[in-house]
């Protein structure tokens, strides 16, 4: 049995400094606190040299009984995470500062994002939840850190949530258990085709309502604009980018790895997914005037266009390259758009953001950038997603779903240009103050996450053989 | 050579994003100006270089984003260097008409310095990413200019209804060149590779679909009936610039589209249904010249007339498709009509928009019935604007004639009944002109409330030097045409042979 440590390197870096953060944490005095920042930020650093060298030693490999699998999808998929964790770190910075609980932050971080990373990983049932749930506690303490009305009321709907469809979730565990005889994907592959239809297709979307609440896919996306406009803004960053990381890939992997050969149509109920989720996102996104309700349901209709990809998971070869690098340029992009929000604490409707052109023009730029490249408009690195995606899902056999979300896609340049527009309006003056800008971190994390969005596009080159590859059994 | 004329405007529009906010404003649009004219000399440069037989030339290929079959593949033939020197010689001429221009010009500029290279770079893109890449982002930059510059708050409505418009249309091109490449093998996104291969022959009801979604994704961006509604509001509000760029490149980036992807890509189909496009070309030419006869608005009768002009382009690539009936030396006429008929559109019209420009800066309005008897006080600009009127309704001795007769003479013997319904475009055009005129520069002087006691300036320098400049090529294009036929011809002929395959 392959008990290899060494492979599991990322996540032990990040649980361990996260002990050791707490430790560290209750020692230091307040204004040393930031210690643990840096080395929360080292640990992620660390995790992605690990990584790297994992994917240039060509090592890849299952662990422990087959329940972890590092390949492709594992290895790009803790880059994106780790990557997008180190921006979320930086954006964070200026809002907890001197916070009396800013170690906790830190720690409960890096925390849900070891449990994202496992559930990347996971090969098992067993071991998916476990993962999951890790991933999901610390974020419920994250979503009410500012331990304020909205922040509470928010905390307590998401964790309502996830408690209610974890318990599903694993309830589907066992449905699927019962059905396969085993947890471990590899068996459940042979198991499946022989079990009662009705057993497995219960136990599939029980399971798979875990993931989609991680996800913030419709049915289970009520959470996300509750959660986005009470947390705090690198909070709402967090939890609308990374857990959607891990569940894709984990949703990915449970489909392509256990059920390929199973009798259930679950391609369909993922294409009607992917259709139902872009479609109600960018409906209820329209007349939003709150940026981060707007940033939500943008999020949600973003996941409708990841979710196309796992439809046609096994039906073109394509589909695990156009989940991946969409992950990857929505992780940036949606970061950018954060940090932006962060960087200016004061403007929290679109009108706020009237003149912001000529008074903060870098941060004007980001915006262009990065709400635009989520429309998916050239060269960015969203548009390389859509077109693999879109790719996919035609060579896969759902052009209907293709051209769903090509109609989709037009209607969300609606309510992007509607931030756009005031952005670059000179007739009215803002409302002096409501272009202050935060700090230097935030900004800095903007720029980062704008240009990395946009060199996902422009160098998509480098990146697109990165994520070709066989997932391990 | 070719990715540095396509990419010079944007270097000199990083450089000057890049340098202190200290510059006045006309040292911006000196820059500009200076910027356009070298990179016209080096297109005039390589039109010397240019072997009108030798096919695609100065080729560039490099691997861009394999994996994905995309590559950045650039090189220039009969059909692209015309377009690319227009072009050059729009933005130089728009560069020098914006000399007066006062309202945040660093922005401005190097908005415009961008556009240029997202034009440059649609033309001379051999392969269907790199040219979606700069189909859309044509459109950002031209929504940015029509919101930014235009004429007030229905600039923004103008421009948003612009962006959903074309950016549907782009999006239905995107889903075609999916379609395409995943008919090819190995996949590809290369026009040479797919042009070479023609890997949708025979493939029925796949190819139509294809066709259909790239036909209506140009068809939006040309614009065709029933496409055509985002372009007069578009045109209306912009300002004069944006205007004559939307008109004389941007449209042009639909019907190039049509004779280097559709046509050569997807012959069988195009021929298949040759007869929907052309009867789409004639309805463009009746419509959009009725429709321009009915306007009271100036700007807003010659955004319709561009309707018309984009209909013969139609027309006669859809009678270029059609093999019963004609020879083809007639269809290849055609074509060649097609691709004059653009460089002389994108001439006049955009002389004609500069014009308006001219018009709306002294008095406002571009309301027709709001002037009379203007050639009294302004002699220079009534001469230019009967000119460019006469130009743009197709009088023999200018571009457009000789377009619109290679135009009528290749597809009459293929589809007689639509040219002759196509021809009655030419007589209510030459109507519409001629009533605009007389309305505006003849009879008794009569002028808007907003020009001043002091009476109205006629045309300026710059703005003389910008309109005269595009119009006295399109006269030397009308007088002596074939040093601009000799290059298409042969291109043409190549497209031709594509089709008939």
């Amino acid at each position: 049995m392959n008990e290899n440590l060494t492979a599991l390197i990322p996540e032990m870096a990040l649980l361990g400094t996260a002990v050791l953060g707490l430790l560290a944490g209750s020692w230091l005095p307040r204004r040393r606190q930031w210690i643990v920042a840096v080395l929360a930020a080292a640990a992620c650093t660390t995790a992605l040299i690990a990584t790297a060298l994992t994917m240039t030693g060509g090592r890849e490999q299952t662990v422990f009984s087959h329940t972890f699998a590092i390949d492709t999808a594992t290895d790009v998929g803790r880059l994106i995470v780790l990557g997008a964790l180190l921006l979320v770190i930086a954006m964070s910075v200026e809002t907890v500062r001197g916070h009396r609980r800013e170690a906790e932050y830190w720690v409960l971080l890096l925390l849900s994002g070891g449990g994202t990373l496992a559930m990347i990983g996971a090969n098992d049932l067993l071991m998916l939840f476990a993962a999951y749930l890790l991933a999901s506690i610390p974020a419920y303490a994250l979503a009410g850190f500012a331990k304020d009305a909205r922040g509470t009321e928010a905390a307590l709907k998401y964790y309502l949530m996830g408690a209610l469809l974890g318990t599903t979730m694993l309830a589907g565990t066992a449905l699927l258990y019962g059905a396969g005889h085993a947890t471990l994907y590899r068996q459940l592959r042979a198991a499946l085709p022989a079990a009662p239809y009705g057993l497995v297709a219960v136990g599939l979307i029980a399971t798979l309502a875990g993931l989609l609440f991680k996800a913030g896919a419709v049915p289970a996306h009520f959470w996300v604009p509750d959660v986005t406009d009470g947390a705090p803004t690198p909070i709402a960053a967090y939890v609308t980018t990374l857990p959607k990381i891990g569940a894709l890939i984990a949703v990915y992997r449970l489909l392509h790895q256990a059920l390929a050969g199973s009798g259930v149509n679950w391609p369909l109920l993922l294409a009607i997914l992917a259709a139902v989720t872009m479609t109600l996102g960018n409906l209820a996104a329209f007349f939003q005037t709150s940026v981060k309700r707007l940033l939500a349901y943008s999020t949600i209709s973003q996941v409708g266009y990841l979710l196309m990809a796992l439809a046609v998971a096994t039906r073109t070869d394509v589909a695990q390259r156009g989940l991946l690098v969409y992950l990857a340029a929505y992780a940036a992009t949606n970061i950018a758009v954060f940090a932006v929000a962060t960087e200016l604490p004061h403007a929290h409707t679109l009108a706020d953001y009237r003149g912001l052109a000529r008074d903060r023009p870098g941060l004007a730029g980001v915006l262009v950038v990065c709400l635009l490249g989520l429309v998916g408009t050239p060269p960015t690195g969203v548009f390389l997603g859509k077109l693999e995606v879109f790719t996919a899902t035609v060579n896969g056999g759902y052009t209907w779903l293709a051209a769903l979300a090509v109609a989709n896609t037009v209607a969300s340049l609606f309510y992007y240009l509607r931030w756009l527009a005031p952005v670059f309006s000179i007739s009215r003056p803002a409302t002096v103050g409501d272009h202050t800008v935060l700090g230097r971190w935030a900004a800095a994390s903007a720029y980062t996450a704008a240009t990395l969005s946009l060199l996902l596009g422009i160098a998509g080159g480098a990146l697109l053989p990165l994520t070709t590859g066989p997932l391990l059994p | 050579m070719l990715s540095i004329v396509t990419f010079l405007p944007l270097l000199v529009c990083a450089a000057l994003l890049l340098w202190p906010r200290t510059l006045p404003d006309l040292a911006y649009t000196w820059a500009w100006i200076v910027t356009a004219a070298v990179d016209l000399a080096l297109v005039i440069v390589l039109w010397v270089g240019f072997d009108s037989h030798g096919g695609m030339q100065y080729e560039q290929r490099v691997r861009w984003i394999p994996g994905a079959g995309v590559g950045y593949h650039v090189g220039v033939d009969g059909l692209s260097l015309p377009l690319v020197a227009l072009t050059c010689l729009l933005f130089l001429a728009v560069a020098v008409y914006s000399l007066r221009e006062t309202r945040r010009v660093r922005p401005y500029v190097c908005l415009f310095l961008f556009l240029q290279t997202v034009s440059l770079g649609l033309f001379v893109a051999l392969d269907l990413i790199l040219f979606f890449v700069f189909f859309d982002l044509s459109i950002v930059g031209m929504f940015f200019v029509i919101a930014g510059w235009g004429h007030g708050e229905r600039a923004r409505a103008a421009a948003l209804k612009f962006f959903l418009y074309t950016f549907t249309g782009s999006l239905a091109l995107l889903l075609g060149f999916i379609g395409l490449y995943l008919a090819a093998d190995p996949h590809t996104f290369d026009i040479v590779d797919l042009t070479r291969t023609d890997p949708l022959a025979g493939r029925g009801l796949y190819a139509g679909l294809v066709l259909l979604a790239i036909g209506v994704g140009l068809a939006v961006k040309t614009p065709t009936v029933p496409f055509h509604t985002w372009l007069p509001p578009a045109h209306t509000d912009a300002p004069a610039t944006g205007s004559a760029i939307l008109a004389g490149v941007l449209l042009k980036m639909g019907t190039y589209g049509f004779v280097r992807i559709a046509m050569p890509l997807l012959p069988g189909t195009w021929r298949h249904y040759a007869l929907v496009i052309t009867i789409i070309g004639v309805v463009s030419v009746v419509y959009g010249a009725l429709v321009a006869l009915a306007q009271t608005d100036f700007k807003r009768m010659i955004a319709y007339t561009s309707v018309n002009h984009m209909g013969y382009i139609v027309l006669a690539i859809g009678a270029a498709g059609t093999l019963a009936g004609s020879d083809a030396q007639a269809r290849s006429l055609a074509v060649t009509g097609a691709v004059t008929q653009m460089i002389s559109h994108g001439l006049i019209t955009g002389a004609l928009f500069l014009l308006s420009g001219v018009l709306y800066d002294r008095g406002q309005t571009y309301a027709i019935g709001a002037y009379s008897g203007l050639a009294a006080h302004t002699p220079r600009f009534a001469a230019v604007t009967a000119v460019a009127a006469f130009a743009g309704l197709g009088i023999p001795g200018f571009s457009g004639f000789i377009a619109e007769f290679q135009i009528f003479t290749g597809s009459l013997a293929s589809q007689a009944i639509a040219t002759a319904i196509a021809v009655t475009g030419i007589l209510i055009t030459a109507a519409l002109f001629l009533r605009a005129l007389r309305a505006m520069f003849l009879g008794a002087p009569r002028l808007p409330q907003a020009i001043s006691a002091a009476g109205v300036t006629d045309l300026r320098s710059s703005e003389a030097i910008s309109s005269v400049s595009l119009l006295a090529l399109a006269l030397a294009i009308g007088v002596v045409p074939r040093w601009l036929l000799d290059v298409i011809e042969p291109a043409s002929r190549a497209v031709i042979g594509l089709v008939a395959r």
